[in-house]
């Protein structure tokens, strides 16, 4: 018991003296525990939303379309072909055919717009839910509410489709198709929408083809089926679209599960883009974590050898060590979670396109042991190669605080002799501990391959086109820059722990080519610049790490390779970076005078 | 009057000190000391543990900074120089012994001597040769190529003397240089210093041995920081070293 008190006054009094580090060491762990919170917490919950909204619609288990002749099938949409499904078997309610036509609407800004005809009258199946004003009338339109959201309309407000004028007279949502931003997952006619991705709008049947008429669009026809069983929605729409693939003009069905999986797609890109990030800032915590431990053992061996001294065995150094980076674990997979159950109701919102909000998400036990166990993991493994290390070094030079002696690298120091003064030292200061310059490389090459990724995200997304304003896409942008910022800064605190690790490991050296003649500017200069070759080896790293991670996320999704500008302003920009903050450690550290660093090394 | 003239002392000081912590903690490591060092003398400083020696001579060679008071060495005045000046002052003009050796580990004989002409830009081949050359006037230079660890004590610390010399400097600073030796180490190194007193280089050595301190040109002794004493020692006593070392040689 008292030997148990003891292993936890040493650990917390550590924390307490280092506070500073612990603090950083902290955030670098609960920044990775926050986001993987953040995707267990948004997992499950993604069809939630479209449930209710399908019930407050009355939303329809299967939708059939037929559209205008194509090539193959010229004429106009035979909409008498829609006819025998509403007497099919297992249909056992149905609305429409409803005319449908693709103009551009103009109002506050242009977009692309999916125009449905309808009658003032309710009907059974698939009445959109109204979520402000009334419904439609002669000249007056109802948007979907997403859409409305998007382009910034409200009831009242005056717009103009394929130039005909119009007012909105209300918004509403629907579960009959997905949401805005997706409506064309299926293959619109788009040929007079020029905007991308189009949204959905209702208005009277004879002001939908008034507009069609105006834009000299053909028209296609909706109806919505309500089956006996809605569970057998998918196999009854494939079935039908297998039976008539070879006939271009027959009716095209899609059922209530094939629209909910793709709203989910909103929040499921959102989840998979945090679970990404997720993974990556794990990596970097624990790169923080090996770095700073390390350093932390270069600096207090003389305390462990204390330790050993009067009497604490390696088994109880570890013990001390374990719990200090424990403490740290639990305390960081805490704010984590806290953090992550915070935002995720920001993250997994319906969205105005439907309805009810999601509200804080559940994470059963599973999820908080998973988070848990992963930041306890990331800092116990951290702590034990340098706890080994502590175990196995003699009490004798522990106490000396004697570091290890750096491996030779004839080559380096030959190379380096025909470098500026500056380059000599920092080269020969930073290549005294490989395996902290590789961790150096693989902390730059997680963060860069984590911007490249988002990089690849952007240039994607761009060329295919999106919705303006399209709600994925800004959601996509809120969570990718959200990542990018974690991981920079993350990335940051790592080159700040590794310029210090590298100053405290080489105080001795540096003190002495300063008494043999280098300037504080030139160690400074000179280990700025020694981090400049990880760094770059870690930015160029990063551009096949960011494809391969786009690669893994998509599975196999094509991606876009953004303009060369982008990808050398990433490499650059990371590399300055890393000089700039290495120089700052690497000041302060010239700050002690040379007579004192020299006298303590030889005490 | 030429700053260079031999009859102005290499080293000149006045009113130095130095001060640590400050109110009722402060400690005057070094106080209000008045110094000259001749160019070619050869100085030795004793004095207790704690007395200030080692910080006087930190003071000197530029490693640290007086409080008050003003240094001159080779007629420039060096307590106002800034970081960047007092490393080309160390770089240029003073040569330093260490008595903890301060080689670098991972450096072989040679590659530690020609650290510093490296840092003074010379050619890595002229930093080479001039390696070699100090190395085989320490009589290492059969040992260029090993690590300090594969050193004696002693020639560790002739090692530590070449590097001194590596760019010709006007003062070497030697702190303690025996004092981690056994006496046949010792003997090696006051060898060494003598032949440099001979070449007429500037010599102030900070020792706790007397008889170190009796091979030198004036002996002064140092109490709580300030001279207390001086003495001098026409000529030395050179030719006795190994008397003087114990060994009888």
């Amino acid at each position: 018991m008292g030997k148990l008190l003891l292993v936890w006054r040493l650990a917390a009094k550590d924390l307490r003296h280092n506070a500073l580090e612990a603090v950083l060491l902290l955030l670098a762990v609960a920044a990775a525990a926050t986001t993987l919170t953040l995707g267990l917490a948004l997992h499950g919950v993604t069809n939630a939303p479209y449930a209710r909204t399908r019930a407050a619609t009355h939303g329809p288990d299967v939708v059939a379309s037929v559209f205008p002749g194509g090539p193959n099938a010229p004429g106009p949409a035979k909409v008498g072909e829609l006819r025998p499904l509403e007497h099919a078997k297992g249909v056992v309610a149905a609305s429409g055919p409803f005319p449908v036509t693709w103009v551009v609407l103009r109002g506050r800004s242009s977009a692309g717009a999916e125009v449905e005809g309808r009658s003032t009258a309710p009907v059974a199946v698939d009445q959109p839910k109204l979520t402000a004003g009334s419904w439609v009338r002669p000249g007056g339109v109802v948007l979907e509410a997403g859409f409305a959201s998007a382009l910034d309309l409200h009831v009242g407000d005056q717009l103009r489709l394929a130039g005909v004028p119009l007012r909105v007279v209300g918004t509403a949502v629907t579960a009959a198709v997905t949401s805005y931003g997706k409506l064309c997952y299926i293959g619109c006619d788009d040929r007079n929408v020029s905007y991308g991705q189009p949204g959905f709008v209702w208005t009277t049947t004879a002001d939908a083809a008034r507009v069609a008429h105006v834009a000299k669009e053909p028209i296609a026809y909706f109806l919505n089926l309500k089956l006996a069983d809605p569970a057998q929605a998918a196999g009854f729409a494939n079935r039908f679209d297998a039976s008539t693939a070879n006939a271009p003009s027959a009716p095209y069905l899609v059922s209530w599960q094939d629209i909910a999986n793709e709203d989910a797609k909103v929040i499921g890109n959102v989840q998979l883009v945090l679970f990404t990030g997720s993974w990556l800032l794990v990596l970097l915590a624990l790169a923080s974590v090996a770095v700073l431990v390390g350093g932390r053992m270069a600096e207090q061996s003389r305390r462990v050898g204390l330790v050993k001294a009067v009497g604490g065995t390696p088994t109880f150094v570890a013990m001390v060590l374990v719990l200090e980076h424990m403490l740290v674990g639990v305390g960081a997979a805490a704010v984590g979670l806290l953090l992550g159950w915070l935002v995720a109701p920001t993250l997994d919102g319906p969205g105005a396109g439907m309805l009810g909000s999601a509200g804080a998400p559940a994470l059963g036990p599973a999820g908080i042991g998973l988070v848990l166990a992963l930041a306890v993991a990331v800092a116990v493994a951290a702590t034990f190669v340098p706890t080994l290390r502590a175990a196995r070094t003699t009490t004798v030079r522990l106490l000396d605080d004697a570091a290890r002696t750096p491996r030779r690298r004839p080559m380096v120091l030959k190379v380096s002799a025909h470098l500026p003064a500056s380059l000599l030292v920092g080269v020969r200061l930073a290549v005294r501990r490989p395996r902290r310059l590789l961790l150096a490389v693989f902390s730059v090459a997680v963060t860069a391959s984590g911007i490249m990724a988002v990089l690849v995200v952007h240039a994607t997304n761009a060329a295919r086109g999106l919705a303006p304003n399209d709600p994925q896409d800004l959601r996509l942008d809120q969570v990718t820059a959200l990542l990018s910022v974690m991981l920079v800064v993350l990335a940051a605190v790592n080159a700040l722990f590794i310029a210090w690790a590298t100053i405290l490991d080489t105080r001795h050296a540096a003190a002495l080519v300063r008494a043999l003649g280098a300037t504080p500017g030139q160690v400074t200069v000179g280990i700025s610049v020694a981090q400049l070759v990880p760094a770059l080896a870690g930015a160029l790293l990063g551009i096949p790490g960011g494809l391969g991670i786009f690669d893994v996320a998509k599975k196999g999704g094509s991606a876009v390779i953004p303009a060369a500008g982008w990808i050398a302003l990433m490499v650059l920009g990371t590399v300055l970076a890393v000089a700039v903050l290495a120089a700052i450690p690497a000041r302060v550290g010239t700050r002690r005078s040379v007579a004192e660093v020299l006298q303590a090394e030889a005490a | 009057m030429n700053e260079n003239d031999s009859a102005d002392p290499l080293v000149r000081c006045r009113g130095l000190r130095k001060e640590y912590g400050s109110g009722e903690g402060m400690v005057r490591a070094v106080d209000e000391v008045d110094l000259e060092v001749a160019r070619g003398e050869a100085l030795a400083i004793m004095g207790p543990s704690g007395c200030g020696k080692s910080t006087l001579l930190h003071l000197l060679g530029g490693l640290d900074r007086p409080t008050a008071g003003e240094l001159w060495l080779g007629g420039r005045r060096i307590d106002r120089l800034c970081e960047r000046g007092l490393a080309q002052l160390r770089r240029h003009d003073v040569g330093f012994v260490f008595q903890a050796f301060h080689l670098m580990d991972e450096l072989t004989a040679e590659e530690n001597v020609e650290l510093p002409a490296l840092l003074a830009g010379r050619s890595p081949r002229d930093a080479r040769q001039r390696a070699r050359e100090l190395l085989g006037e320490v009589g290492l230079a059969d040992r260029a190529d090993h690590l300090p660890s594969a050193l004696s004590g002693g020639q560790r610390q002739r090692v530590a003397v070449a590097r001194a010399l590596a760019n010709e400097p006007q003062l070497v600073l030697a702190d303690e240089p025996t004092g981690n030796l056994d006496s046949a180490a010792t003997l090696e190194v006051l060898r060494l210093f003598e032949d440099l007193h001979t070449a007429g280089l500037t010599l102030v050595v900070v020792t706790h041995d007397e008889r170190i301190a009796a091979t030198a040109d004036r002996l002064i002794s140092m109490r709580d920081g300030a001279l207390v004493d001086e003495t001098r020692l026409v000529g030395g006593t050179r030719g006795n070293l190994g008397d003087l070392a114990g060994l009888g040689g």
